[in-house]
């Protein structure tokens, strides 16, 4: 089993805050990776430099070997990277059925393609992969609803369904079950598990909710202050006195 | 039918229908009559509405779909009449080499300029375009008159040398036609004290006006019309998603460019004579009021737009103090006076007050412009119980 990803010595510093500090990271193929840490950790920022939206001042992040830096973020996506923000980035003024769409015609016709007399009707093949994933994630009876207009929960799931519908490599989840009821978390457990298991998608998942967090993840990395401070099995995590003081005398 | 769903289809009818009766719609008011001021169905001005409406159309593919706001779409209109001139002069007569090569054009050098402008977006996009319009308008008025005819205009001449066409034996200067059939030529019918003109040209123009709505809805309805809402929406969610969202405003511009270009070789075919003034900011404000009058990405508020500018330009400019004098004659001399006096600055000369007004009024109380405000009307009327679940 190879490493998907592989993050080496990232440094990322806004004025005075050293955000990122050193980190290393890597997340064999297959698994589910989560990072926790208290708030203002720079979990997000981390996945930020994954992605195209930060620039790390220095180090590498490797996805197959292959450099995730100094290219743009549709290719980025395109290489099989998806992810799904911490404050939902989707469609608003669109259908949720329309987001889920576009990201299936990126999947399947690449950056750009001039279909300008094509009805969209007729694209039955994509709106059928939309609407299997709404339905795994529940949102099936949605799919007519402005995007705008729905709780917050419902518009993670749809940046989740977004995300998978891409049938990515790796999947990158932040915060997924924010704002979620525990019935929806616990239905989202179940799909990512699902699809992890049944697809093999590799996932780094960032979480505060720790039930989700060891339901679900193969490896957990501590981060705190821009620095991972222990990176083990979940079985190790719990009792580490590290990770303890991280929280409790972190920003918690 | 035609590709698109039942109420697209039936949004298309009802402009085939509009444009197709529009000599007898617009003319209401019989002949001689106090309001025959207020007919329309002369020509000139249903050429204008159809052609502005295709200007609008196209310029609502880039405006209304991307939310890229262009200040510079009359370059493209300017471009097009300049092309359609030079291809009636140096080719035929005929209007329809005029007319692709217009579209052509225009393309071209909206793909120059999209490419440049559109590495900004917001503020700076747009102030971007302006600056290449006026750009472009100073120098079709200056440098560039061998090819503009600078000031003066370019128009066909006697001499031109028309090369497909048969040598031209003196007489007048040849009217643009279409196979002969000269754009200006009228069958005019008259019932009652009705008169009605059917006119070769406008019949054309609305020819052509629908491919174009047809197209634009068609676009509309395409993954390629979703993707350019997606760019209005949330630009930069779409590149995380894997879309390039560059190559698509780029071709909605160009889209909305040949759309303008289009327009302007209609203008040179109905009237071969196209000016550097075309080209103006002024122009380029018209068709942005235009969309946002009627309903900016919505299907056929352009096309309303259009018209209620054009219409208002047209008669409102024309109606002056001696009319209104007739109008109110029926009143007590002072109150006449005063009634001319109220409404003198809003007509005439003043029409762009009338228009100015027009436009705060539906800015602020209809968001959705006409269109919006119409369907919001119809659900208030129609869906009252579906609402009250
Ligand atoms: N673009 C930015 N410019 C300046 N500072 C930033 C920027 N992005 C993040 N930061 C700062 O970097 C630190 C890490 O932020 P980050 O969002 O990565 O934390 P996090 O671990 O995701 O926290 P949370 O759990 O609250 O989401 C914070 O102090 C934040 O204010
Ligand atoms: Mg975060």
């Amino acid at each position: 089993m190879g490493t998907a990803l592989e993050v080496k010595g990232v440094n990322k510093r806004f004025g005075g805050l050293q955000a990122l500090n050193d980190v290393n990271l890597n997340v064999e193929d297959g698994r589910i990776h989560a990072i926790i840490g208290p708030n203002g950790a720079g979990k997000s920022t981390l996945l930020n430099c994954f992605v195209g939206r930060l620039t790390p001042d220095s180090g590498s992040v490797l996805f197959h070997g292959k450099s995730l830096l100094g290219i743009q973020p549709h290719q980025i996506n395109q290489a099989g990277v998806s992810r799904v923000f911490q404050t939902p980035e989707i469609f608003t003024e669109l259908t949720v059925l329309e987001n889920v769409m576009i990201p299936a015609l990126a999947h399947r016709d690449g950056i750009f393609e001039f279909n300008a007399l094509k009805p969209l009707r007729k694209e039955t093949d994509i709106r059928k992969a939309a609407v299997d994933v709404l339905e795994d994630l529940g949102l099936g009876d949605k799919q007519e609803m402005t995007a705008a207009s729905m709780s917050r929960g419902d518009k993670r799931r749809l940046e989740m369904a977004m995300g998978l519908v891409q049938q990515p490599k790796l999947l990158l989840l932040d915060e997924p079950t924010a704002g979620m009821s525990r019935a929806d978390t616990n239905n989202t457990i179940d799909v990512l598990r699902h699809i992890g298991d049944s697809r093999g998608i590799t996932m780094i998942i960032i979480e505060h909710d720790m039930h989700v967090v060891f339901s679900l993840a193969d490896r957990i990395s501590v981060l705190a202050q821009g620095t991972v401070i222990v990176e083990d099995v979940p079985e190790n995590i719990k009792g580490n006195a590290k990770v303890q003081e991280a929280y409790l005398g972190g920003a918690h | 039918m035609l590709g698109l769903n039942g109420k697209d289809f039936l949004a298309w009818l009802f402009v085939l229908f509009l444009v197709a009766a529009a000599p007898i719609l617009l003319n209401p008011f019989p002949e001689g009559s106090a309001f025959a001021q207020f007919n329309a169905g002369y020509p000139d001005l249903m050429q204008r509405f159809v052609i502005f409406g295709i200007f609008a159309i196209g310029f609502n593919i880039l405006f209304g779909l991307t939310g890229y706001l262009s200040f510079g779409h009359a370059a493209f209109l300017g471009a097009g009449s300049y092309a359609g001139v030079w291809m009636l002069k140096l080719l035929t007569i005929n209007v329809i080499p005029a007319i692709i090569m217009s579209t052509l054009v225009a393309g071209l050098f909206s793909l120059a300029i999209g490419y440049i402008s559109l590495r900004r977006s917001g503020i700076y996009f747009s102030i971007l375009t302006l600056a290449f319009a006026q750009m472009s308008f100073a120098l079709a008025a200056s440098v560039l008159t061998p090819i503009t005819g600078g000031e003066t205009g370019l128009q066909t001449q006697l001499g031109d040398p028309r090369i497909l066409d048969a040598a031209a034996t003196g007489g007048n200067i040849p009217a643009p036609s279409l196979f002969g059939l000269e754009m200006g030529h009228s069958w005019k019918v008259s019932v009652g004290d009705w008169l009605w003109t059917f006119n070769a040209g406008y019949y054309l123009c609305a020819f052509i006006m629908l491919i174009a709505f047809y197209i634009a809805i068609r676009i509309f309805r395409s993954p390629f019309g979703m993707m350019l809402k997606a760019v209005k929406s949330n630009n930069q969610r779409l590149g995380y998603t894997g879309i390039n969202p560059r190559p698509y405003t780029l071709a909605a511009f160009v889209i909305s460019g040949m759309y303008a270009g289009l327009a302007g070789g209609l203008m040179v075919s109905m009237d071969p004579l196209a000016g550097a003034e075309r080209m103006q900011w002024t122009a380029s404000g018209e068709v942005v009021l235009m969309t946002i009058l009627g309903g900016i990405g919505t299907l056929i508020g352009p096309v309303l737009g259009a018209g209620l500018i054009k219409y208002s330009e047209n008669i409102f400019s024309k109606i002056n103090d001696n009319l209104l004098h007739t109008w109110f004659s029926f009143m007590p001399d002072g109150v006449e006076n005063f009634m001319v006096t109220i409404v003198h600055p809003f007509v005439g000369k003043g029409w762009h007050l009338t228009l100015g007004l027009m436009f705060m009024l539906v800015v602020i109380f209809l968001p959705g412009g006409l269109v919006g405000g119409l369907s919001g009307l119809y659900k208030r009327l129609f869906r009252r119980g579906s609402h009250a679940q």
